[in-house]
């Protein structure tokens, strides 16, 4: 308690926080939590749309299983999926790099979300403009790629960019399955160096925050950038 | 995978059932700790956010954006490891004479949890008609008093079904207690997994009880939302 906080802990160790070895070894730190969340979050958006469009389906047969599958993942905490994946991956596809089994968790677990959001960009489209496209000759699924999608893919920006923030959040999951990204990191070196937890949680912390806050900020900005001139 | 032989008796008796039990029941007494004091401490958060003393909405906007933006384990982490050099000796002694990772926990699922509350109440305060407030400051009520007496018992009335899916937010974000060790519903599973390498029917358990939990919890909200709101009949 000498010296109240002392952040040479921080500076000491910053490459490793930021990138882990790098450049000897797998990435690690804030590279490897911004890695998986970008990875999933595309992989999530692909998973979502299906998910979505899967769950207004007009047969039973697809609707069912989507709605099943959504719900079911959004029931249950972010960890028990990793732990799902943790354990049934290698049993399906035998040995799982843990990098891929946390983005495959991440994936499933955001492609529920995101395939909400996907649903509640394409209600956002007025009937009519459905009607109107079907009365012009288009087919059912040209409709929603050509007409509706693309207008309701705009307004999910924000929302896109939202769960992007979660995600950043959630990879701190990765950290009990062993996936060195920044809070496994960081409770690395908390117990490499055992006097500075109060410093290394709080810079970490600060590290995530500014991450999220950027994002959060650009989701803002979207919103109002996005509205003003709404083609409907 | 194929040649598993599933083993249900591991889960639905016998100790390892005594354990998913105790693992459920520190769940839901930690969720409802936390929903209760994060309901109190929301509630003067969103007070304060909408405060129109300026140092005042700036710290709560500034506590809102801080909490709602960091990761909660990495807010776990912190009052367990961490906090030890920034709060009084007396309030630490105490803490570590109870449940030290309970409290934790308890105190970070609090904290993450009151921000997004202050959130749901500001947007259940604005939904309520200005001139409710401008009538009650003329009939004599000081702000907080028409806080009190006029705009936060209807805010609250719209915000029930927001708070109740936060409290099972709450009861799946208390699984990250796990890896201070608290011994919630996640740690037995896990607990029952290395003991008798039936991960399967353990996960299995746990994630059907977190379903069946939040089944419950939805079908009330829509009960509510049916009966008090009249939600669907209006719309």
């Amino acid at each position: 308690m000498e010296s109240f906080l002392n952040f040479s802990v921080i500076s000491d160790n910053f490459t490793y926080f930021m990138i882990g070895r790098f450049p000897h070894g797998p990435l690690g730190g804030v590279g490897l939590t911004l890695y998986l969340a970008v990875v999933s979050c595309v992989l999530s958006f692909f998973g979502g749309m299906i998910l979505g469009l899967f769950s207004i389906s007009r047969f039973a047969a697809v609707r069912y299983p989507a709605l099943a599958f959504i719900n079911l993942v959004r029931g249950m905490p972010l960890l028990m999926v990793i732990f799902w994946m943790y354990f049934l991956m290698p049993a399906l596809f035998g040995k799982v790099a843990e990098n891929n089994t946390v983005i495959m968790a991440l994936t499933l677990f955001t492609s529920a979300y995101m395939s909400r959001i996907v649903v509640a960009g394409i209600e956002g489209i007025p009937k009519g403009q459905t009607e109107a496209a079907i009365s012009t000759g288009l087919k059912q699924w040209q409709v929603m790629l050509y007409i509706v999608l693309p207008q309701g893919l705009r307004n999910m920006i924000p929302s896109f960019v939202n769960q992007f923030v979660s995600l950043i959040k959630d990879t701190s999951l990765a950290f009990i399955v062993g996936v060195s990204e920044l809070t496994h990191v960081a409770t690395q070196i908390n117990n490499r160096t055992m006097a500075f937890p109060t410093e290394i949680f709080i810079f970490i912390a600060v590290i995530y925050f500014i991450l999220c806050y950027a994002f959060t900020s650009l989701s803002r900005w979207l919103e109002g950038r996005l509205s003003w001139n709404k083609a409907i | 995978m194929l040649n598993y032989t599933f083993d249900w008796s591991t889960v639905t008796s016998g100790q390892y059932f005594d354990w998913l039990v105790s693992g459920l029941i520190t769940t839901l007494k930690l969720s409802a700790i936390s929903i209760v004091l994060a309901f109190i401490l929301g509630l003067i958060i969103a007070v304060m956010r909408m405060s129109h003393n300026k140092p005042v909405r700036w710290f709560a906007l500034a506590y809102l954006e801080f909490f709602r933006n960091t990761p909660l384990l990495v807010q776990i982490f912190f009052w367990y490891f961490g906090s030890y050099k920034i709060l009084p000796a007396a309030i630490n002694d105490w803490l570590v004479s109870t449940n030290f990772e309970f409290a934790a926990a308890a105190i970070a699922l609090t904290i993450y949890t009151s921000a997004f509350i202050a959130e749901d109440i500001r947007s259940g305060v604005l939904s309520i008609p200005k001139e409710q407030m401008e009538a009650s400051r003329s009939a004599g009520f000081s702000y907080l008093r028409s806080m009190q007496y006029i705009i936060l018992p209807q805010a609250v009335r719209i915000t029930i079904p927001p708070l109740v899916n936060q409290f099972l937010n709450v009861a799946k974000n208390s699984s990250l207690a796990m890896t201070i060790g608290v011994m919630e519903m996640t740690y037995q599973a896990r607990q029952v997994e290395s003991y008798t390498f039936k991960g399967f029917e353990a996960f299995t358990a746990a994630t059907v009880v977190y379903l069946l939990l939040s089944i419950i919890i939805t079908s009330l909200v829509n009960i509510y939302n049916d009966k008090v709101l009249n939600v669907h009949k209006a719309a």
